[in-house]
């Protein structure tokens, strides 16, 4: 038999190597939110109920600008939207959890806590003959990726907090801002790994620099929707 | 630039989007059993959007269409993006890139 707490610890372990990237981004989504002119609790709150760092930098930036809340919430949406896939991958190991169990899991779901527990996950597929999905061999699966999700959550909800007390020291002058763009430039760089998504960027981004001046900051969407749609098309036309 | 959103403008948003992006992590793991999956088609488009989304969000920061090609390339912001995106490139470490982008915009402001 598996221990629980030793499954839960491993999970937490997993995310050791990831905290280099999560505590600067949260820093970033800290500072960020109170140079909006969030209020510190809305700021942590932000990170407590929406816990997707992309989404949330474009909302707090979005509405910096006073953009009409309608495009804030479906810009948030269409970032977060690449989160049904995790969603649809995940869902068999997670299928003989209790309800209330596998809507705890899916909130803590993140690109960091999938692509962690996927890879322990299929690597328990491969060594286990076993039936049940939600065990492997060695792991309990639900306590392993509990263990990683819910680590990374609180760390998220720390560094946050971190980056709403220096947010309120650092000067402007200083350009700090820029960190947000720096940040989602990491996560973009490693998406590059075929033509259909290297195309998908171009135009997204192509098209967010000419809709930079379109009314309700519309240019956002606009550029993610254009790269999508390209992306599928360059997609279509590779050889199968 | 701050918003001049009041605090039930800003709570509403946080608990929508937190509703609809639940929603979103919750929704195959809710339907498994009922449907069979992504529909392929769908699939498909949802591989883009993390590469198209993020190129969106990072480009109007660093590229701002000056008077002349000389003016938009010479920027500050275009040169600490393209060597943070050369560090993100060879080091795939956020902390690295973000360090590297800061310090160039700095480096950059002293010099232009």
């Amino acid at each position: 038999m598996p221990t629980v707490p030793d499954d839960f610890l491993a999970g937490i372990r997993a995310t050791l190597p990831l905290l280099l990237g999560l505590i600067p981004f949260g820093l970033v989504a800290g500072v960020a939110a109170v140079d909006a002119g969030l209020s510190p609790a809305q700021a942590v709150g932000l990170s407590m109920v929406v816990f997707a760092g992309a989404s949330q930098l474009a909302a707090v930036d979005l509405l910096a600008r006073d953009a009409s809340l309608a495009v804030v919430v479906l810009t948030a949406v269409v970032i977060n939207l690449r989160m049904s896939m995790y969603s649809a991958s995940i869902a068999p190991y997670f299928e003989s959890l209790r309800r209330r169990v596998a809507a705890l899991c899916a909130f803590l779901l993140t690109d960091m806590s999938y692509a962690i527990a996927i890879a322990e996950f299929t690597d328990g597929d491969a060594q286990s003959a076993s039936d049940d999905p939600s065990e492997t061999g060695t792991t309990d699966r639900r306590w392993y990726y509990l263990g990683a999700a819910a680590f990374m959550w609180f760390v998220w909800q720390l560094a946050t907090v971190g980056g709403v007390v220096l947010g309120a020291s650092i000067p402007e002058s200083w350009g700090v801002s820029f960190a947000v763009p720096l940040v989602f430039l990491a996560l973009l760089v490693p998406e590059l790994s075929d033509r259909p998504r290297t195309v998908a960027a171009l135009v997204g981004g192509g098209v967010a620099v000419v809709g930079a001046g379109w009314p309700l900051n519309l240019g956002l969407l606009g550029g993610a929707l254009a790269g999508v749609a390209a992306g599928v098309v360059v997609d279509g036309r590779a050889p199968a | 630039m701050t918003t001049t959103y009041g605090p039930l403008a800003i709570w509403a948003v946080v608990l929508v989007v937190g509703a609809l992006t639940f929603a979103i992590r919750y929704s195959f793991i809710y339907l498994l059993g009922r449907v069979s999956g992504v529909p392929p088609r769908i699939e498909r488009a949802l591989r883009y959007v993390p590469a198209a989304v993020l190129a969106a969000l990072v480009a109007p920061a660093m590229v701002d269409p000056g008077a002349t090609v000389a003016a938009t390339l010479l920027d500050d912001h275009l040169l600490a993006g393209v060597v943070g995106a050369g560090v993100a490139w060879l080091t795939e470490n956020m902390f690295a890139t973000l360090v590297a982008g800061m310090l160039t915009l700095w480096a950059v402001g002293v010099v232009l």
